[in-house]
């Protein structure tokens, strides 16, 4: 019994900690309001799902797909690091996209902090319908 | 001693994540995450995905980090303390708590970690490890995927980042000609 939820707990132990790791990262992109905190959150997300795939693609006393002379060689499955060979680089291009947005929206409303870029938002709307700003209230 | 790397760089990650979560200065997030990739990169060398750990060690920890300073330099490195009310801050803890929580049940269906008997291990991965030497003549699996076996995929890989590449600059060399400001010839400032 004990060995038997042991051997489950080492089975599951880096799926575990990719979930984790993934909410961690959800949890920083939906929690914090500066934009290049949640951007590093995206990052770990994206990361985590890395991991899973090459969990996925890990056995046990395997090597890396590098094809050998000895025939009794096992290796790890190369598939999985083939997608996220792609991901990676997909990831770092929508990454600098994100960084350049923030600048950009530094640039336009003077912060990258989401509440003060809704208020700016909020008071260019009262200016141009200033009757939805009576109907708020004060 | 494999296992046991794997659930040691593991457990850094994790805290490298909460890390992460708490400090409010970027400039030390930013830092954090890049040992954060560097981690990650050592844990793919274990999980036998060599590629993956030199491709994320030399992207993530080293260009990802320099944009991120980029940025940084241009925006500041202060993140405000939040200001919202309790049930805001709830909210997204449950959210991620239940989502974790569901993810966690998923796990229980997944097939137990580095078991050679897993089925995503054979059919098409065995045609790969077998033919993939007589096919293209690269030792290196990975690598014949990536740039043969997939090479249109590849491909359109290059034209995501060239699109990235053209919006960063649409987004940033835009704003050094508004910047110039009024000395703009006519014909720009109609065209916006």
């Amino acid at each position: 019994m004990m060995s038997e939820l042991l051997s489950q707990v080492v089975g599951s132990y880096n799926y575990w900690i990719v979930v984790f790791l993934m909410m961690t990262g959800f949890y920083i992109l939906i929690s914090r309001g500066n934009l290049i905190k949640k951007l590093v959150g995206l990052n770990v997300f994206q990361t985590s799902v890395f991991m899973l795939y090459i969990s996925l693609g890990k056995i046990t006393g395997g090597t890396a797909p590098i094809l050998v002379d000895d025939p009794e060689a096992l290796y790890s499955n190369p598939l999985p690091h083939v997608l996220i060979l792609t991901a990676i680089v997909v990831g770092i291009a929508t990454t600098s996209v994100g960084l350049a947005l923030a600048v950009r929206i530094k640039e336009a409303y003077g912060t990258v902090e989401e509440d003060e870029i809704n208020e700016i938002e909020a008071g260019i709307d009262d200016r141009r319908a200033p009757g939805r700003a009576a109907l708020r209230g004060p | 001693m494999e296992t046991a790397t794997d659930i040691v760089l593991l457990a850094l990650l994790a805290a490298t994540a909460v890390g992460l979560v708490r400090i409010r200065n970027l400039f030390a997030v930013v830092m954090l995450a890049g040992i954060y990739s560097l981690l990650s990169a050592g844990l793919f060398t274990v999980l036998d995905a060599v590629d993956v750990a030199f491709t994320e060690a030399a992207v993530g920890a080293g260009i990802s980090t320099v944009l991120f300073l980029g940025a940084l330099a241009l925006v500041g490195h202060r993140e405000k303390k939040p200001t919202r009310t309790g049930r805001m801050q709830v909210l997204p803890l449950a959210v991620v708590l239940i989502t974790g929580a569901a993810l966690v049940y998923g796990t229980m269906d997944l097939p137990p970690f580095g078991d050679a008997a897993n089925p995503v291990h054979h059919r098409v991965a065995d045609h790969y490890l077998e033919e993939t030497y007589h096919e293209i003549g690269v030792p290196n699996v990975v690598t014949a995927v990536l740039a043969s076996y997939r090479g249109y995929d590849t491909m359109g890989e290059t034209t995501v980042v060239f699109a990235a590449a053209v919006g960063v600059m649409l987004l940033l060399g835009g704003g050094a000609r508004r910047r110039r400001g009024g000395a703009a010839p006519a014909s720009e400032s109609e065209s916006e």
